[in-house]
This record gives C-alpha cells, sequence and structure tokens, in this order.
C-alpha cells in the first residue's frame, strides 16, 4: 500500500520536470505553429550546461539554475534566427526539417567532443523518508524549482505587456501585425523562452539522474507525449499532462512488469491523440 | 681496425634481417567508438591494441620461418548492429581481413557472426557472451570468454554461503546480453534455494530507476541481482544509493567492473560485479605476460587501469597469435583445427572452446570471479570475494 | 506509359543496379548498392504519404521492421519458405497499416506527424515485451535456412536481386500512382485538404488507401533486409532514426518527385556510408548530414529536383 503511495508521489515529482520541459515545446508550437526538433538537444545543453558550471567553477548545481535559464534564452534567439526565421510561413515540414538538421548537428557536435560517456552531476540533499521509502531531496527540491519556473512563466504570459504581445501572436499573427506589435521580434523571444524551458528543465534532470550526449532523444519523446495529453499550445495543459505521466508510470510500475510502461505511455499517446485531439487537459489555449 | 668495425657492421645488418616482419596480417573489427556501448568497447580496443604493439615490438608473429606484422582495420559501428554487417563486410572483401575480432556486446555480434560465417572467415569472439550465437551452426566463431550463462552463478554461490535464506530480486535490462544471464540465474537461483522475490527487466534506455526501486524495497528483498551494461547499471547502483534501498546484498552486470565506476563514490561501496577478470587473479600463464604485467603494460600505455574488457581484448589476440604459431600457417582451417583443439590457460584464465556442432566455439573453460568494490584506507578499491581460492578479501554488506 | 521516357529511365535504373556488381565481380559494391535500395524503396513509399498527400510519417520505419518480424518468425517457427513469408509479411503488414490508418488518418498535419512516431514506439515496445517474438533478445535465423537458396553466398546475391526488383516497384508504383487519378486526388489533398473533399475527392478513402500501399514494398523490403542478416531485434527493426533519415532524403530529393527520391537516396546512403569510414570525419558524420540537410531547406526547398527543373525546365516533363 505505502509502496504505491510512494511510487505515485515520486512519479509526480519527477513527472513535474518533464512537464516543464514539454511547456518550452508546446509554448514554441502554439506561438508559431513550429515543431522544435531540437528540443531534444536543447535539454542536453542544460545538462552539459550544468556539468560544465558545476566541474569547471565549482558553482553549487542549483545556483547554476539562473545563469543557465539565461543561457538557454539567449541560444533559443540565436536558433530562430539560424533555422526557423525563414521558415515561418511555411509548410510545418520545413520547419520540421530544419530544426531535425540543426539537432543532427548539435548532437554531431556533442558527442565528437564529449563521447557518449555518462556523465553525472553530484547533487547532495537530504531526502524525505516515508515508512521504509525515501524520497530523494533532489526529486523534491526539482519539483519545487518546477513550481516555481512555471509560476514566473505564468506572470510573464498573464502579467505583462510583452507576454500579452506573445499570447496575441499565438492567437492570431496577421491580426497582431495590424495591432503595430513587431511580430518577429516577438516570435524571437517566444522561441528564446521555449528553448530556455527545455534547457532548465534538462538541468533539473541532470541533478536527478546520469546523462549523455544522447539522452535528449528519450526526453523529447517523453516531451511530445506530454504535450499530446495536455494539448498543443497550452503550457497549463503540458505542466498538468507532465504529472499525469509521472502519475501513470508510478502507478502501472507497482502492478505491470516496469518494460510494459513504455507501451502503455505510447498507446495511450496514440489513443489521446485520436480521441482528445485538443489534450485530456483542454483548458483554453494561451 | 677499421676493417673490424665494417665486417662487424655488416654481419649485424645481415643478421637483422631475420628480425623484422616480412608479412603484414590484417586484422579487422568495429569498434564503438560512438553510442551507448562506447565506454567498454573502447576498453576492449586498447587491450587488443595493447597486444598488437607488445607482438609487433617482439618481430611480429611466427609462422614457420616468416614473420608477420599486425595490423588493424576497424570501423566505428556507433553502437547499431545496422551498420555492422556492411562494416564486416567491407574488412572481409575490401580491407582484405584475414581475421576478425568481434564488435562488443552480444547483439551486435550476432551480426557480425553471420557475415564472417558467410564468408568463412575466423572471427575471435572477446565482447559476445550470449550463447545463442553459437547454437545456429557455425564452424569458425570462438568464444574467448565465459558465455552468459554462467555470469551470475558466482554471485549466487558467494550469496547463498553469506545469507542461504535471503529474498532475490531481479532485475536486469532488456537486451539479449542480460536477458540471457537473467534465464540463466532464474534456474541457478531456484537450485540454490532461493526465493525470487522480484523478477523483471527494463528498457535499456531506462535512466530513472525510483519507481522500481520502490518496487524493491516493497518486495521485502534483501539481496539484488541484475543489471545490463554501463550507463543502465551505473545509474542504477546511484539510485538505490540515493533512495536508501537497504538491501544487503547487490551484484550488477558489467559497469561496476569499469574504473569509471569510482566515480559514483561512496555509492560504489558494497557493489559487487561478475568479472572475467581481475588484476589480483593469480592464473600461471602458459605464454603470453602475467596479470601484472599486463595490467602494468596497459596502466603506462594508458594511463588507466585495464578492467576484464580490456584483458579479453588482449587475450583475443594473444589465443589468435598462439594458434597461428602452432598452426605453423594463417589458413582459417588449420588455424581453426588447432583452436578447435586448444585447452590453455593465460593471464586471462583457463580457455577452451565447445567443438560440437551444437555449440561451436562456446567458453567451456573460462571461469569469472565476483569482484567488489571496498573503502581501503579511504580509497576505493576493487577486491575479489569469489570463489573462494581466488579471495583477495571478504564480502563486505554495503550500507544500502 | 510505356511510351513515356520516364519508364524506361526507371527500367535502365534497374538494370544498372542489378547488373554492375556482377560485371564489376565487386561484392562490396553489392552490399553498399543493397543498402541503397532499401533507402530507395522507404524514400519513394514514403514520398506516397510525404510528398504527394503531404502527411508526413515519422514512424514509417515501422513498416520495414514489421516486414522483417514476420517474414523471420514464420521462416525460423513455421518453416516456411523464403517468399512466402516475404508475400505474407507484404500483405499483413499493409492491412495492419489500413487498420492503423482508419485511427490515425483522420488527425492532420503535426498530430499525425507526431501519432506516427507514437504507433512506431508502441509496436517497438510492444515487440519488446512479446516473447514469441524473442522479446528483446529478437529472432535468430540458423544457416541452414540459407539451403533452399543454394548456401549462403549464393542466397546473398539472389536477396540483392529481389531487392533491386522491390525498390524497382517501388519507383513504378510511385510513378503508376502519380500519373493516375488517384495519385491526382492524393496531390489534390496535399494542396488544400478541405477544398479537395469539397470537391469530391473521396479523401478518407483515397489517404487509407496511400497508407496501405505505403507500406506494402517497405514490408518486402524488411522481411528479404532480415532474412539476409539473419538476426532481427526490436531496437533494429524500428530504429526511428531510419525513418527521419527517409524523410530527409525525400526532402534533399524533392518532395513529390520519384527521380528526387531516389537521387537523394543514392546519394545521402553513399554519403553517410563514406562518412562512416572515413579517418578525418568518422566522428563528424551526423554534423555534416545536419549541415548539409540545413542548407538544403533554408535556400534549396525543392530539392535537388527543385534546382533542376528551374535549371532545365524542359526535363520537367521527362524526368517525374
Amino acid at each position: 500500500m505505502f509502496g504505491i503511495v510512494a511510487s505515485i508521489v515520486d512519479g509526480v515529482l519527477v513527472g513535474s520536470v518533464y512537464g516543464l520541459a514539454a511547456m518550452g515545446l508546446t509554448l514554441i508550437w502554439g506561438v508559431m505553429d513550429v515543431i522544435n526538433l531540437t528540443h531534444g538537444a536543447m535539454i542536453v545543453a542544460g545538462m552539459f550546461g550544468l556539468y560544465l558550471l558545476t566541474s569547471a567553477l565549482g558553482l553549487p548545481a542549483y545556483a547554476a539554475i539562473p545563469p543557465l535559464l539565461a543561457g538557454g534564452f539567449v541560444v533559443g534567439v540565436l536558433l530562430y534566427w539560424v533555422a526557423v526565421h525563414r521558415m515561418i510561413g511555411r509548410p510545418p515540414l520545413m520547419s520540421l526539417l530544419s530544426t531535425f538538421a540543426v539537432n543532427l548537428v548539435l548532437i554531431g557536435l556533442g558527442t565528437a567532443v564529449w563521447g557518449t560517456v555518462l556523465f553525472n552531476v553530484a547533487v547532495t540533499v537530504p531526502g524525505v523518508s516515508w515508512q521504509r521509502y525515501t524520497f530523494p531531496g533532489a526529486h523534491i527540491l526539482a519539483a519545487g524549482l518546477t513550481a516555481v519556473i512555471a509560476g514566473l512563466l505564468y506572470l510573464f504570459l498573464y502579467r505583462t505587456r510583452l507576454g500579452k504581445a506573445v499570447r496575441a501572436v499565438a492567437g492570431n499573427r496577421e491580426a497582431a501585425e495590424l495591432v503595430g506589435i513587431p511580430t518577429t521580434r516577438v516570435l524571437s523571444l517566444a522561441f528564446g523562452l521555449g528553448v530556455a524551458l527545455a534547457s532548465v528543465s534538462g538541468t533539473l534532470i541532470a541533478t536527478l539522474f546520469p546523462f549523455t550526449v544522447l539522452s535528449g532523444d528519450a526526453y523529447q519523446l517523453k516531451s511530445f507525449v506530454v504535450t499530446v495529453l495536455g494539448g498543443l499550445g497550452n503550457p497549463t495543459g503540458a505542466l498538468l499532462g507532465g504529472v499525469a505521466l509521472g502519475l501513470i508510470e508510478g502507478l502501472v510500475t507497482p502492478f505491470m512488469p516496469v518494460s510494459w510502461t513504455l507501451v502503455i505511455e505510447f498507446a495511450l499517446f496514440v489513443v489521446v491523440l485520436i480521441a482528445f485531439p485538443g489534450g485530456i487537459f483542454a483548458l483554453r489555449r494561451l | 681496425m677499421k676493417y673490424l668495425g665494417l665486417v662487424l657492421a655488416a654481419a649485424l645488418l645481415a643478421a637483422t634481417p631475420a628480425l623484422a616482419a616480412d608479412d603484414t596480417l590484417t586484422i579487422g573489427f568495429t569498434v564503438s567508438q560512438t553510442g551507448a556501448l562506447n565506454v567498454d568497447s573502447v576498453a576492449q580496443q586498447r587491450g587488443a591494441e595493447l597486444w598488437r604493439d607488445e607482438v609487433n615490438a617482439a618481430g611480429g608473429i611466427k609462422v614457420g620461418d616468416r614473420h608477420y606484422n599486425v595490423r588493424y582495420v576497424s570501423y566505428d559501428d556507433q553502437s547499431q548492429g545496422g551498420r555492422v554487417q556492411q562494416l564486416y563486410t567491407r574488412l572481409i572483401v575490401q580491407d582484405k581481413a584475414q581475421f576478425l575480432f568481434s564488435p562488443y556486446s552480444s547483439g551486435l555480434v550476432a551480426t557480425a557472426a553471420v557475415i564472417t560465417e558467410q564468408y568463412g572467415k575466423i572471427m575471435l569472439i572477446t565482447g559476445g557472451a550470449e550463447p545463442k550465437t553459437y547454437e545456429l551452426g557455425n564452424k569458425y566463431l570462438f568464444q574467448a570468454i565465459t558465455s552468459a550463462d554462467h555470469y551470475l552463478t558466482g554471485a549466487v554461490e558467494a550469496l547463498k554461503a553469506n545469507n542461504p535464506h535471503a529474498q532475490v530480486a531481479l532485475l536486469y535490462s532488456d537486451d539479449p546480453f542480460s536477458k540471457a544471464v537473467a534465464i540463466a540465474t532464474r534456474v541457478q537461483a531456484g537450485e540454490a534455494g532461493f526465493k525470487l522475490v522480484l523478477d523483471e527487466s527494463y528498457a535499456p534506455t531506462t535512466t530513472d530507476f525510483s519507481a522500481i526501486i520502490n518496487k524493491i524495497i516493497s518486495s521485502n528483498a534483501d539481496a539484488l541481482l541484475g543489471g545490463g551494461h554501463y550507463p543502465d547499471g551505473a545509474t542504477l547502483a546511484r539510485q538505490l544509493y540515493d533512495q536508501k534501498a537497504n538491501l544487503k546484498w547487490v551484484t550488477i552486470l558489467v559497469a561496476p567492473d569499469s574504473p569509471e565506476f569510482m566515480t559514483l563514490g561512496p555509492a560504489a561501496v558494497g557493489i559487487s560485479v561478475p568479472s572475467q577478470w581481475e588484476p589480483q587473479a593469480a592464473y600461471k600463464p602458459e605464454f603470453g605476460p602475467t596479470g601484472a604485467a599486463f595490467a602494468k603494460a596497459f596502466k603506462e600505455k594508458f594511463a588507466v587501469d585495464a578492467d576484464y574488457h580490456a584483458a579479453s581484448g588482449y587475450t583475443g589476440g594473444a589465443l589468435l597469435q598462439h594458434a597461428i604459431e602452432q598452426a605453423g600457417s594463417i589458413d582459417p582451417e588449420k588455424v581453426a583445427a588447432v583452436l578447435n583443439a586448444m585447452d590453455v590457460t593465460t593471464f586471462f584464465g583457463h580457455v577452451k572452446f565447445a567443438t560440437d556442432a551444437k555449440h561451436h566455439g562456446l567458453q567451456i573453460a573460462h571461469e569469472m570471479v565476483l569482484a567488489q568494490w571496498q573503502m581501503k584506507d579511504g580509497k576505493l578499491v576493487k577486491e575479489v570475494i569469489w570463489p573462494k581460492t581466488a579471495r583477495t578479501a571478504d564480502a563486505l554488506i554495503p550500507s544500502h | 506509359m510505356l511510351r513515356r521516357p520516364f519508364f524506361w529511365i526507371i527500367a535502365l535504373v534497374i538494370a544498372v543496379f542489378a547488373l554492375a556488381p556482377v560485371f564489376a565481380g565487386d561484392v562490396e559494391l553489392r552490399e553498399s548498392l543493397l543498402l541503397a535500395t532499401i533507402y530507395i524503396t522507404l524514400a519513394s513509399n514514403l514520398n506516397l504519404m510525404l510528398g504527394y498527400a503531404g502527411y508526413v510519417n515519422f514512424g514509417s520505419i515501422v513498416f520495414f521492421g514489421l516486414g522483417g518480424y514476420i517474414c523471420v518468425f514464420l521462416m525460423s517457427a513455421h518453416g516456411w519458405p523464403l517468399a512466402a513469408a516475404t508475400l505474407a509479411a507484404g500483405v499483413a503488414v499493409s492491412l495492419l497499416a489500413l487498420l492503423f490508418g482508419l485511427g490515425i488518418l483522420r488527425l492532420r498535419g503535426a498530430f499525425f506527424a507526431l501519432s506516427t512516431i507514437g504507433v512506431n514506439e508502441a509496436v517497438k515496445a510492444f515487440v519488446s515485451n512479446f516473447e514469441p517474438w524473442g522479446g528483446a533478445s529478437g529472432l535468430y535465423l540458423s544457416t541452414e535456412l540459407f539451403e533452399p537458396l543454394g548456401g549462403a553466398m549464393q542466397a546473398l546475391w539472389i536477396i540483392y536481386f529481389l531487392l533491386v526488383a522491390v525498390m524497382g516497384l517501388s519507383l513504378y508504383l510511385s510513378y503508376a500512382i502519380k500519373t493516375s487519378k488517384f495519385g491526382l486526388g492524393l496531390l489534390a489533398i496535399g494542396q488544400n485538404e478541405d477544398a479537395a473533399a469539397v470537391l469530391g475527392v473521396p479523401t478518407p478513402r483515397y489517404k487509407a488507401f496511400a497508407y496501405s500501399a505505403s507500406a506494402f514494398l517497405p514490408a518486402l523490403a524488411g522481411g528479404l533486409y532480415f532474412f539476409k542478416s539473419a538476426f532481427i531485434q526490436p531496437a533494429d527493426a524500428f530504429d526511428l532514426a531510419l525513418s527521419t533519415e527517409a524523410i530527409a532524403i525525400v526532402m534533399l530529393g524533392g518532395q513529390g518527385t520519384i527521380t528526387g527520391a531516389a537521387v537523394g537516396a543514392y546519394f545521402y546512403e553513399e554519403l553517410r556510408g563514406w562518412l562512416l569510414t572515413s579517418e578525418t570525419f568518422s566522428h563528424f558524420q551526423l554534423v555534416v548530414a545536419g549541415a548539409l540537410l540545413l542548407v538544403i531547406v533554408l535556400f534549396f526547398p525543392g530539392g535537388l529536383m527543385g534546382w533542376i527543373y528551374g535549371r532545365w525546365p524542359r526535363l520537367r516533363q521527362v524526368l517525374e
């Protein structure tokens, strides 16, 4: 009994971080109809960023988060101008491919530099014990920071003028253009935000699990599943979707052989896509 | 005096050609330079390179009165089976490799074996433990390492000596090698009277073991056997520690043997690993270096400690050399005949190949040891804890 | 159709593929051309959904993998001969595709693309757990199965010729569809699906048929390829990277064009193979492949054929 509860709680904690990753993906999607296939590479960038800052500069792990958020944003804006800007308005396939191409380049460079060795960032945070189970402190802290970052994003989108502009462009780009919003700048900002979210989620994941240059793929797939669960273009939905995914993983494991988790996840993914194309948490869009 | 000097010089010049190699022997293989199998595959390659350098420095392989310089041709298989067949075909057809070493990991070895058999070339397998590959009817495969079904035999015996009433959790990666180990371990654990309170596999790409570990805790297991390759094994060990799983016995496949594993710090203490070879193993070699000499030479050349992958890589070369020299020829049939009859001990241990058609090439003499990470004077070291004859320390009960 | 020059161009390509390794007596050439035929088959069939109807199938590799599994399973567990097993695999996978298609073809654009990934990953995860098909360890074929074909060496040649035939069929299929009313309907769907529907194109039926048709030949290719490899496991059979490469190839060659898919596949395969074995570049193969793709997408969105048609407009009549 306690095992099941422990499993669910832990699943929700980790799932929220997956949700954070998906928020980046869904934000970009919602604002500019672009599926960012560098998402996985950006998650990895956040992971390696943490590794470099902690090992080279000796920063404590969590102190590295603000600079990595900022760094992710800058990289995102750069990426926008390199690969995405020319693709706006073109069929979504083109942006898919351009971001895919950039992903190949980034992962290729990463592999050439770091190989595919496992990296680990040692994070010691006292865990919380309950019955015979321990919730690793890092999990709790990661979930907490996710909530903070998600909250900040919400504040930005709904309480600032710039955030309002982002939502306007997401709603109807031409109309936004007509009322004088500098859409290109807003698009690059939104892309930067999306990438920042992806990379900070990578940073948080790096405090939980070891990683390699190739780890991004698995998390990118999870982000797709979460995005679909939450509804494309819906950041709140994405966060809830992540929690839901974590919940499902936590619920399934005590009862089934663990190797079936993936089957259930992807089967659910396809079913939700077909039956609830707006996502299960189809709250109002951005 | 000058005249004498000239004569001496001429005599010396006349003598040295006997030491120089007349021919080249090409050996081909693929390495996982990129991909998840990178750590262990490169270790295996380094072992093989050490052998090549030593053999060439000594004048090459002696075949009758000819000397063959060893030359390697290798490619990156990216840890994926997809390219292996094309690359091995290229090695044989284009690069004219006369002998082959295996890639690393059972899945890749199985695909490579198809090609080497199709072309009738001998392949020394130092990185593929799964027995199924040898049951499909082959003539030129030779497995130098203990096969997968014996990997956890020692661990089960050691556990029985330590705690015969342990509740055992079996958790393994869903890949050909680990599954083969699990299938055999189930049987061996049952025969030893153990109850398996958990028996599951996980996807090889798993990075989050927290839910599984909770399940282990719920199952009241006191011993854990299993794992897969380096990435998942290392992660599992770290998370067991983070979640205070309180297991009294943890044996994980492959990962803990690598010197990389030390980076886990306190999470590594008490983890045991079935090993094909440890530097402390004191086998008396009939040919080739001793274990200590090998370990020293490896450390000098590569600045890292040798693990069993490196040792097996070296041994593949050493066995091939011995077979060629005994056969007096590089003809695959003659060399295969010698390998089939071989029954030798090297620093790596006792080696003998199965010769019946149903299991040809399977390793039947080599034995694993069980090694464990322990703290000694504040430093992490690997001790051999089983079998009793090879033991260098007693088993330690891990604190997690 | 026999009077159109492109028909004979395809025939020429097939002849070259079939005869070149034989005359050169070069086994290595055969191996690398074999991989090229696989890529061309995958790309051409993907073109039916992607190039004509504009539906991005990210998980097209699932047809290849399932075809391989069904063929290998029938041969190893039930002793079926190669021809029967391969054909059965093709038919079974097409039917499965029809079934899946009914579900996911209601989705548009990005949703459809994602669902195809979901299908591939779900099938991969399922097969990894499915013991009768070997689970994660996969299925092995004993070398005796090469005997009915005359031994291993000869079997390799036979498989090669069969794969060339499958590639040829793929090219002809693409061509036949393109020049038919069905193809016209698909192209209309690709331009504007709603308008096409309004104008009387039976869109659901056409999409389902295209999806199912695009599954048949890759399944055959999968059956043959994995028979040759004598070993199949989920990680190799359902490798998402391969179908993403197929998409890249179709785009590189020029989506919707048959020559583009074929030429793009050939050059991409050669490039990757060369990069993989070259001393300097083997660490950078992904980088080079990605950079190339980026340049094409940013500056030559019509792909190779788009550029060629631009320079020599007359070729548009001849090279489809």
